[in-house]
């Protein structure tokens, strides 16, 4: 069967792994062509040091990178009380694919609207 | 001279402020080395950098140093100012075929850009002291490197400002990025025309003092 496979990996396995575990977790998928969905999404030290990682392995005619999607991070909340009880506002969930086959179409505070292409 | 002048330098070196590293960060052809340019030639009369269309001509952190930038209330900063790679997560030596590049040359201007990309996060996580983040006002504020790089700016405590770059053009919208980022200072301007560019040095005087 052909088509694209989709790993969507939950927030409880997320919080057990360590931040390299979760970025060459995902670098590695995606470099296979899989999207990957993470239902809580990574903090801002691992979405820089994806970043970083993901520039050291682009080649010519080969990984051109990635694509990355989320929500921007939720209104913060002046009272620290509150910001307690809410936890983490900044990882949201967040689709991660092959930069030449997923493609945003459309995404605002509340929506993420992308195309999926195959290899 | 001898003993009172080493004295002189330890004391002068204790007491001595570190001058505070501004970093320009926001997507590929936001505008960042224009604003570079004119914030050196506005109170230094040096040029930071080349400019041109073609995506990642910033391909390594360009620091000019000691800029005395004046408010009107007379107050003033000195900062070196970090012009950085335009920050993105994919590239791909093809789109500079586009722009008449030989093959051989783009595929070189795209390893130097993907290292260019890797050293602006670097400098961003040990080196930059405030952020002036520029946005393309003719586009989508909503796009991921804008929510990414936001994020890991707010997360460092990084003071910022987001200058709406390009108001210029027709398609211009500053209201649009105010809406995305309502938790931070945003001053429309026109780096390449200076438009509105003394609100910005204004707005720089009081967010990096």
């Amino acid at each position: 069967m052909q088509g694209v496979r989709i790993d969507l990996i939950s927030e409880e396995r997320l919080a057990q792994m360590p931040s390299m575990e979760k970025i060459r977790l995902i670098l590695d998928n995606v470099r296979e062509g899989t999207i990957v969905i993470l239902e809580s999404g990574l903090s801002p030290d691992e979405q820089s040091t994806l970043v970083e990682m993901t520039m050291q392995e682009i080649l010519p005619d080969g990984f051109s990178g990635i694509e990355i999607e989320s929500y921007p991070s939720k209104q913060r909340s002046s009272s620290v009380f509150s910001r307690l009880l809410k936890g983490d506002e900044t990882r949201r969930l967040t689709v991660i694919g092959p930069a030449n086959q997923l493609k945003m179409i459309r995404k605002d505070r509340g929506l993420i609207s992308a195309w999926i292409s195959g290899r | 001279m001898g003993i009172s002048h080493t004295l002189s330098r330890i004391l002068s070196g204790l007491f001595q402020k570190k001058t505070a590293r501004i970093g320009i960060y926001g997507p590929p052809n936001a505008g960042k080395t224009t604003l570079a340019n004119r914030i050196a030639d506005d109170w230094s009369g040096t040029v930071a950098g080349n400019t041109s269309e073609v995506p990642h001509e910033t391909r390594r952190a360009v620091r000019t140093g000691n800029i005395t930038i004046s408010g009107s209330n007379g107050k003033s900063i000195t900062i070196d100012i970090v012009d950085t790679p335009g920050v993105t997560t994919r590239v791909d030596y093809k789109e500079f075929l586009e722009y008449g590049i030989e093959r051989e040359d783009a595929i070189t201007r795209a390893r130097e850009a993907t290292e260019g990309v890797a050293e602006a996060m670097h400098w961003l996580r040990e080196d930059i002291d405030g952020v002036i983040y520029m946005i393309d006002a003719t586009l989508d504020p909503f796009a991921q490197v804008n929510i990414m790089m936001i994020g890991i700016i707010e997360s460092r405590k990084l003071p910022v400002i987001i200058a709406a770059n390009k108001i210029d053009l027709p398609d211009a919208s500053p209201q649009r990025i105010r809406t995305a980022f309502p938790q931070h200072p945003v001053v429309p301007v026109s780096c390449l025309e200076g438009t509105q560019i003394e609100s910005l040095y204004e707005e720089m005087v009081k967010k990096f003092r």
